[in-house]
């Protein structure tokens, strides 16, 4: 039981995380058909802003400028790059996108180093929140799951509620007919691209400090983020919330099975010894291969429900 | 249109190459090819190595050098992966280097140790000898031991006795987490050994293995520990799985003991700052604070001038070692043939810097050293990479108990 | 993905050429000339050997050119990005180390020489197994269970030993003493033969089923599935057996990795290699069957002659796909196609000064663009590692301005005359092409 709660908030405060991340992808790839594999560079970006930024004037501008600061380079990806190659197809998006991993990924280390960057959580945040049978819960994560949901309710808000939000959504699933409408679809292309690359560096931000900032982080992050996208289903924030939330309870709680498939069969009398690979794949436990779970979800959601949880549309 | 650059690109890339390709015979000095991962995710373990070695080529070559002649580092980045290193040995060979050096990735000097083996079997006439300078799995100087391979750092099992040898008697618990590869599951087998043989009183209530450099979030791995109620958590992780852990533990509130084997590689300070005041302990061959301990005036200037250039630690004592030995090996020799500068190696004694003996033993060509445990805490002289915190000796555990048996069965020449 | 979308896909990889083509068999046997003369170009009198790493690289390249082959029937034939295709080539590597160590223990009496068909019949056995999997979706779904599937096998091969070894790989020894022809291949120049023979048979495979009703077919479905169904054909099916086959040639790269590195590690199955095959098609051109063999050649040479020069090689790659994909989508052979009527036309002698014209701003702002870059990394990162930034052997000061200066001006400089010439060559271009005679719709 106590471990069962404990686990929940972890993964609740996880899966958070996970859908700071992935929120912005879905709207791009929902939005442009882009596969941005540039946005974890984006999410580390924003970190060594943040690191950067705080270094000067403190973590609550940092707060605030290095998302802004990450927006303005989606913007400026949007505007001088995708857009010269979008008519190239959709390989040719994916493969500039890229090309801006290899390059944000070096020109990172050239500027900051290779060492992880000291970028701690603020002085005002560093206390327990609360004790939980024993152990503390961190106010900083409070404060992480916090602006997750505050940057949830925002995004819903903008999206339902104002003429913008409703000229996105349009688009999200039909931008052919609301250009034909006249609305100016490459400019609210621009526009979610940058919003996208402003959630990606507001993660960055709080979870710089949180887990370390070094160049190897969006390396880290990118496949897990994917995951989430694809199973929440293209051009459903929900459904990328949903996916979010099960990635990170699925993750947290595998940690916590020791079994594996071979103590299912204990009981029956057989007992497997890791002999030979078959062996060895069957007394794994489950809390090693917890990794995996979300590649094996993905494969499976792809096969029987392609457009994902709560999609609109087809992938 | 732009084609032409691309082209222009292409040629120009091959021409260029060709061009650097020829084996530069500019001064006379001795060459080591040395191959370590200098881009991509694990640059910081290659570029840290090269920084210390070029302090230590610097030291050695204003002591003269050897037969007259200074040493020269040739780089080759292997990106961490085993088939790029081989590629780089290919180079390494082709300019006639007589020695390879490489320090990251268990797997890659694994590659390496055979590599070289075959390549010295199908090559007699232009042999070359490897130097190991910091992949530690046991294995390297045991099951594949070669004699063309010389190991100058401790292996894990040596660093598993320093490490359970220190652990207070008030410790009865420890929780084992490990990397799940071959160096992880080697610090796993070789811990619970010696925790059977010297401390049979410690209970291990758990055994973890993690994926590499996989895991972002450890609370739930904390909280097992701390339903476990463990006293002591035994890690051979490093990078991002040694600092996160521990980051989750201290926020947590976990009040366990932080008992590592590389918690002082770098990085490791900076990302666990002052949460790890007297709670984290490591096993290491040296730390800048020694010499302030042993009374060591020399050492000491020795990590002051290294201090005044760079802002992090200086981990590389064996490899002081290892090109005092190779200056004698090659003196004694008379040049740099592969089997006589090995034959003069086996078997030799030196003072290191600290003025402590290590040998390199002749039956596995492994280094025998003595190892320091340490706390991390701010009662010290010298801090480690800024943070006002530093190492401050707690246990040292001499050559003699470090001597441990081997299983190498070498083949010679 | 809307279908606005769709046209653009379908005019980058534009369908195959209606009228029947004629087989060259000179280009063929060039090739195999070039491939088997180039290493002793580069022999060592010397110390009478060959070069160890131009010998390296060159094997690669012909792993490459394979491997990048087969990956192109996936995404040039058949419109299939797939991200998994390095477990096919992978699980050839890992087979072929199990079957050379059991050939070596005397339980397994194959020659070398075939080798690779089995280590291709492997790769064929588990792509049957994870295109029925993949093969159930097209397009971007298809594209993300690969990226599952290579993800998953990463981790799983990093994390069992008896079959992958673990984190280590498995090891293998080549002189296993079973061959047809007699040979050791313990000397690198008899792997490097072994290596272009199965180059060219792979390739000519390859080449003959772009030709068969299934690759027609898998064209059929990459342009209009749509209408392939309509025509009474099964797009799932196409996709399947099209992996399948990828899949065989793929595994005949890996089994020549694992013999000619006698080691084989979880970076064989890894995302990074299958992204290297999709640079390798993409670059070279997908459009075209000979665009892989030249992008993989290309690849190659930067990756290990670039990085043996520079630490910022990644710069390049990143700038180079870029570069690529805003201006040239068709690849390099796309480019060289482009030329094709304008030089039937007899007209290709008009482009010459033009082109001369674009060289010299090209080469200024390449070396602008390389000298700013590798300032700024030894700036930060070289200067600490106590290396000396070196043009051709004379030594600069990174510290001193005139290095910077230079590198500034030939990029910027450079680079404003090479647009203004860029300009000049589309103008001259487009004059070329509407002067052409109108031939008939091709």
């Amino acid at each position: 039981m106590q471990i069962g709660l404990i686990s929940l908030l972890d993964g609740l405060v996880y899966g958070m995380l996970l859908f700071m991340l992935a929120s912005g992808l879905t709207l791009i790839l929902s939005m442009m058909g882009v596969l941005n594999f540039a946005h974890a560079s984006i999410y580390m970006l924003g970190a060594y802003f943040a690191y950067q930024i705080s270094r000067w004037v403190g973590f609550w501008p940092a707060l605030v400028l290095a998302p802004v600061l990450c927006g303005l380079i989606g913007a400026a990806i949007e505007v001088w790059g995708l857009r010269r190659v979008h008519h190239n197809g959709h390989i040719a998006e994916l493969l500039f996108t890229f090309g801006l991993v290899f390059i944000i990924g070096r020109a990172v280390q050239m500027v900051w180093g290779m060492l992880p960057m000291p970028y701690r959580v603020p002085a005002g945040l560093d206390f327990p929140l609360f004790t939980l049978y024993g152990e503390n819960f961190p106010a900083y994560r409070g404060f992480m799951l916090l602006v997750s949901a505050g940057m949830l309710c925002a995004t819903w808000l903008l999206l339902k509620k104002t003429r913008i939000g409703l000229i996105i959504q349009a688009s999200l699933t039909h931008p052919g007919m609301v250009s034909a409408l006249g609305h100016n679809v490459p400019r609210v292309f621009t526009i979610v691209f940058a919003g996208g690359s402003l959630l990606a560096g507001l993660a960055g931000v709080i979870a710089g400090n949180y887990l370390t900032t070094e160049s190897g982080m969006a390396d880290a992050m990118g496949p897990i983020v994917f995951v989430v996208v694809i199973f929440g289903g293209l051009g459903s924030l929900a459904g990328c919330f949903i996916a979010s939330i099960l990635m990170g309870m699925v993750q947290t709680f595998s940690v916590v099975i020791d079994y594996s498939f071979a103590d299912l069969l204990k009981p029956l009398g057989i007992t497997l010894t890791a002999n030979d690979l078959l062996g060895e794949i069957l007394t794994i436990p489950v809390s090693r291969i917890g990794p995996l779970v979300p590649y094996a979800l993905l494969i499976l959601i792809l096969l029987f429900r392609p457009r994902g949880l709560l999609g609109t549309r087809e992938t | 249109m732009t084609s032409l650059i691309r082209r222009a690109f292409a040629v120009a890339v091959i021409a260029i190459t060709a061009l650097c390709a020829q084996p530069s015979l500019a001064a006379d000095t001795i060459k080591i090819g040395y191959i370590d991962p200098f881009s991509g995710a694990f640059a910081q373990g290659g570029d840290a190595s090269l920084k210390m070695f070029q302090f230590i080529i610097d030291y050695i070559n204003d002591k003269g050098g050897a037969l007259g002649r200074k040493f020269e580092l040739v780089t080759f980045d292997d990106k961490l992966q085993p088939a790029e290193a081989l590629i780089a040995l290919k180079s390494v060979t082709d300019q006639n280097l007589p020695f390879v050096m490489s320090c990251v990735g268990s797997n890659v000097g694994s590659a390496l140790i055979d590599a070289v083996t075959k390549y010295n079997t199908r090559n007699p006439d232009n042999r070359l000898l490897q130097l190991n300078c910091g992949q530690l799995a046991t294995e390297l100087t045991n099951e594949q031991c070669s004699f063309w391979h010389f190991r100058f750092v401790g292996s894990v099992e040596m660093r598993a006795v320093a490490r359970i040898k220190s652990l207070p008697q008030s410790v009865k618990s420890v929780y084992l987490v490990n990397q799940d590869y071959l160096f992880g599951q080697s610090i796993e087998k070789d811990t619970k050994r010696f925790l059977a043989q010297y401390r049979p009183d410690i209970t291990i209530v758990a055994d973890e293995f993690i994926p590499l450099m996989q895991i972002k979030d450890f609370a739930p791995y904390i909280t097992k520990i701390k339903a476990s109620g463990a006293q002591s958590l035994l890690t051979g992780n490093y990078g991002p799985d040694l600092n996160l852990l521990i980051k989750a533990g201290v926020d947590s509130g976990l009040n366990i003991r932080y008992d590592t084997y590389l918690g002082h590689v770098i990085g490791a300070a900076t990302a666990i700052g002052a949460a790890g005041d007297g709670r984290l302990t490591s096993v290491m061959e040296d730390h800048e604070n020694v010499p302030v301990e042993e009374h060591n005036a020399e050492a000491e200037e020795f990590f002051k001038r290294w201090r005044a250039t760079h802002d992090f630690a200086f981990i590389a004592l064996p490899s002081v070692t290892q090109f005092q030995m190779l200056v004698r090996a090659i003196n004694q020799a008379g040049s740099t043939d592969a089997v006589k500068v090995a034959l003069a190696l086996e078997g030799m004694e030196q003072k290191d810097l600290f003025g402590a003996t290590e040998i390199m033993r002749k039956e596995d060509h492994q280094l025998l050293l003595p190892y320091y445990e340490a706390v991390f805490t701010k009662d010290v002289k010298y801090d480690v990479e800024k943070t006002g915190l530093g190492w401050k000796t707690e246990a040292k555990v001499p050559t003699a108990e470090e001597t441990l048996p081997t299983t190498c069965k070498m083949k010679r020449p | 993905m809307s279908d606005a979308a769709q046209s653009p896909d379908v005019r980058v990889l534009h369908p195959a050429q209606s009228r029947t083509r004629s087989f060259l068999i000179w280009p063929w046997l060039i090739a195999l000339a070039i491939a088997v003369v180039l290493p002793w170009l580069f022999y060592d009198w010397q110390h009478a050997r060959h070069a160890g790493f131009v010998l390296s690289m060159l094997s690669q390249m012909g792993m490459m050119v394979i491997f990048a082959l087969s990956f192109n029937m996936l995404m040039g034939q058949a419109g299939l990005l797939s991200f998994c295709h390095s477990v096919l080539f992978g699980f050839g590597g890992y087979s072929t180390v199990h079957f050379l160590n059991a050939a070596g223990a005397g339980e397994l009496p194959v020659p070398m020489e075939l080798m690779p068909l089995l280590a291709g019949f492997s790769g064929l056995g588990l792509a049957i197994v994870v295109g029925y999997v993949a093969s159930k979706q097209r397009s971007t779904a298809f594209a993300m269970i690969t990226l599952g599937i290579v993800q998953l096998v990463t981790t799983a091969a990093t994390m069992f030993h008896h079959f992958f070894g673990g984190e280590g790989g498995i090891k293998t020894d080549r002189e296993i003493g079973i061959s047809l022809f007699g040979l050791e291949y313990g000397k690198s120049i008899e792997v490097y033969y072994l290596i272009v023979a199965w180059m060219m048979i792979a390739a000519a495979a390859m080449y003959y089923h772009t030709g068969t009703p299934l690759g027609r077919m898998a064209n059929a479905c990459r342009d209009n599935h749509e209408r392939a169904q309509f025509v009474g054909y099964d797009p799932r099916v196409v996709r399947f057996l099209q992996f399948a086959l990828s899949g065989f040639f793929a595994g005949i790269g890996g089994g020549l990795f694992a013999i000619t590195y006698e080691i084989v590690t979880f970076d064989a199955v890894a995302a990074p290699l299958a992204a290297n095959a999709l640079l390798m098609a993409y670059i070279g051109g997908a459009t075209t069957f000979v665009g892989p063999v030249l992008g993989a050649v290309l690849i190659t040479a930067m990756q290990s002659g670039v990085s043996l020069m520079s630490n910022s090689w990644l710069i390049y790659v990143g700038v180079l796909f870029i570069a690529m994909v805003t201006f040239a989508p068709a690849g390099l052979t796309g480019i060289i196609v482009a030329h094709t009527p304008i030089a039937r036309a007899g007209l290709l002698h008009r482009l010459l000064l033009p082109y001369l014209r674009l060289l010299v701003p090209a080469l200024l702002s390449l070396f602008g663009f390389v000298g700013v870059v590798e300032l700024l990394s030894f700036l930060t990162i070289g200067a600490a590692q106590g290396k000396q930034l070196a043009l051709f052997g004379h030594p600069l000061d990174i510290a001193g301005t005139t290095p910077w200066l230079v590198s500034l001006l030939c990029l910027f400089g450079g680079g404003y005359w090479l647009l203004r010439e860029a300009a000049r060559f589309r103008g001259v271009w487009d004059n070329l092409t509407a002067a052409l005679p109108r031939a008939g719709a091709a």
